[in-house]
């Protein structure tokens, strides 16, 4: 009896090694994530070396403005003569850089947040809870757009404003998971063993609900796209001259009126909405395979 | 029941004054004294704390609090800094219009999208099923502008079926109303298409599985009375819930739609007293958009727990 016991860790380990493995081979397999993996890295790429290979410089002035396009203008140029073929690839940067930020700091926060109100429960669940519903009472973008302006824009402000809207509703997400996983043996086990709240919470209960976690975090990247693209588009995300995909939209999309000049607006679209797609394809193929 | 909606509406409440606070707290983030910010920097101090003292924002801030809500609840939003009239008599009209162009919104939504979901789990698996699922996931992400920016070009520019402006003429009649409420109201359709038939799809699939439509069947019941009967009514409930927490998106995309069709709605309303910074209107229009969705979930609530057997006899959540 007594030999059988260090040995049981063991199988254990390789079963789990077994398990991930297995996993992984299934996210490989899966077609709808791999092609939103590889549209997402061609969009990193951009917002990386967006500026080095563009063809013209994304913020020059070319003349002539408004031409179709053309071998020299793949996308054409806008109102005020610039590449779009290169503000399209350059615009990726901002968007980049703002959506996954936000993101992070709404899953690291709601993580922990989550953790602790669906452990502890109890009047700090009570508590939190309610600020939860308030803030769910309102759209992002009314709350985003009451903050900016009274914190003013920048980058940074747009991440802290859209990463707290995030917090409470992935912490609703992870305490429901947590509430779940808190019935298990293997808490009380924890528990009684003399663990301390924080090692249970992080070290046992939180590699568990690492699934949902990461499928929130999945989900909310496209929430957060949708909420930088609209605030830019209204003025209050990023700013002139950033080659900004939504910004290109709200800077031309008036043109549309006349019937002509659509290269303006389509192609900047067409990027965010791939974009869109991608992270979406990505979230529901984590979904299928973590969710099983 | 009746101890079920009576917490629901306990919780509503506590909800809306947490709301208020964060609300109120929010418009203490700005820098700088108010006063100062409407005289502009040319003003004299003098000018400036006497503008401070007749808006009161010299006060401690619970008092500032505590007089904004009791006059909220009274129905005194406060008067605008920018136009020198009451909040109410700006944000009542628009929270109207914005009221008019979400009815159109859902009237197009619900029924599409009901029937969509519950196609789709019918053909769960198939093509159909795969082509409404697919679309509607990818229109819910794509945001709202690009939808709008779309619909305009199709039916506003090439087709010309449409006006591209929702702003109605002002003694338009109702069917007027509702024809320039058409394109902004697709462009939310598109948005919340995929949410409400998704839940729909959902809804049905967990209704077919069930054990009661299993018996159903069992009894004889032909497919059709099955479906209506049994399923529908199940599948249903879960959507109720959906549709209503939508309201709290719907608002929000009013912002960026009612800009792009120029409608004088709630969310314009919002976005120009942001933009430029009047804060009484901004303030209040925010905490009027809470009280609007925390009805609209209420209301919900009501729908849900009267249609739903469960709750209606049990009690219990």
């Amino acid at each position: 009896m007594s030999a059988l016991v260090p040995a049981a860790p063991a199988t254990q380990l390789a079963e789990a090694r077994v398990a991930r493995r297995e996993t992984l081979r299934q996210l490989v397999r899966s077609k709808t994530l791999v092609s939103g993996v590889i549209i997402i890295a061609f969009w990193i790429f951009c917002a990386i070396f967006g500026y080095r290979v563009a063809p013209h410089d994304p913020l020059g002035l070319l003349y002539p403005q408004l031409n179709g396009m053309s071998s020299a203008h793949l996308f054409g140029t806008d109102q005020l003569g610039r590449d779009v073929f290169s503000r399209v690839l350059a615009g990726a940067r901002d968007i980049m850089l703002i959506v996954p930020a936000a993101t992070l700091l709404g899953i690291v926060g709601g993580t922990i947040i989550g953790l602790v109100t669906g452990y502890f429960r109890g009047f700090v669940d009570d508590a939190i809870s309610r600020m939860v519903d308030a803030v769910l009472a309102l759209p992002l973008i009314v709350i985003a757009v009451t903050v900016l302006v009274a914190l003013g824009h920048s980058t940074g402000t747009l991440i802290v404003v859209i990463g707290l809207v995030f917090t409470p509703i992935v912490s609703r997400t992870v305490r429901a998971a947590v509430l779940a996983e808190r019935q298990l043996d293997y808490v009380s086990a924890s528990q009684l063993s003399g663990e301390r709240a924080p090692y249970v919470m992080f070290v046992e209960i939180l590699p568990n609900v690492m699934g949902p976690i990461i499928v929130e975090g999945t989900v909310r990247l496209g929430y957060a796209i949708f909420a930088v693209a609209g605030l830019t588009f209204l003025g209050f995300g990023v700013q002139p001259p950033s080659p900004d995909w939504a910004l290109q939209i709200a800077d031309n999309y008036q043109l549309l009126g006349t019937g002509t000049y659509w290269w303006t607006v389509l192609f900047p679209a067409l990027a965010i909405v791939s974009l869109v797609v991608a992270v979406n394809l990505v979230a529901d193929g984590l979904a299928r395979v973590l969710e099983r | 029941m009746a101890r079920f909606l009576l917490r629901r509406f306990v919780l509503a409440l506590v909800t809306l004054f947490v709301l208020s606070v964060l609300v109120f707290g929010a418009s203490q983030l700005l820098p700088g004294d108010i006063g100062r910010n409407v005289l502009g920097p040319f003003a004299s101090p003098h000018d400036v704390a006497l503008l401070d003292h007749q808006l009161g924002v010299d006060r401690p801030i619970y008092a500032q609090y505590l007089d904004w809500i009791w006059k909220f609840v009274r129905g005194n939003l406060g008067t605008s800094l920018e136009y020198q009239v009451p909040v109410s008599t700006l944000l009542g009209p628009s929270l109207a219009n914005s009221l008019k162009l979400a009815a159109v919104a859902f009237a197009l939504v619900v029924p599409l999208s009901i029937v969509g979901g519950v196609y789709a789990a019918l053909r769960r698996g198939r093509l159909p099923d795969r082509v409404i699922t697919l679309t509607g996931l990818s229109l819910t992400a794509v945001p709202e502008f690009i939808s709008a920016i779309v619909l305009i070009l199709i039916f506003g520019v090439l087709l010309k079926w449409l006006p591209v402006s929702a702003a109605f003429p002002v003694d338009a009649d109702f069917i007027t109303q509702v024809y320039y409420l058409l394109l902004p109201g697709m462009a939310l359709v598109m948005v919340l298409f995929g949410y409400i038939a998704r839940m729909a799809r959902t809804g049905t699939i967990d209704a077919l599985e069930s054990d009661y439509t299993r018996t159903a069947y069992l009894k004889g019941l032909t497919t059709a009375t099955v479906i209506r009967r049994h399923v529908l009514r199940n599948s249903l409930l879960p959507t109720i819930a959906v549709i209503a927490t939508q309201m709290g998106y719907l608002i929000g995309g009013l912002v960026v739609i009612e800009k792009l069709f120029n409608y004088n709605g709630i969310g314009q309303r919002i976005y120009t007293a942001a933009q430029n910074k009047d804060f009484t209107m901004l303030q209040s229009g925010v905490l009027v958009i809470g009280l609007v969705y925390l009805t609209a979930t209420l209301i919900a609530d009501i729908l849900y727990s009267l249609l739903n057997p469960r709750i209606r006899y049990a009690g219990v959540e």
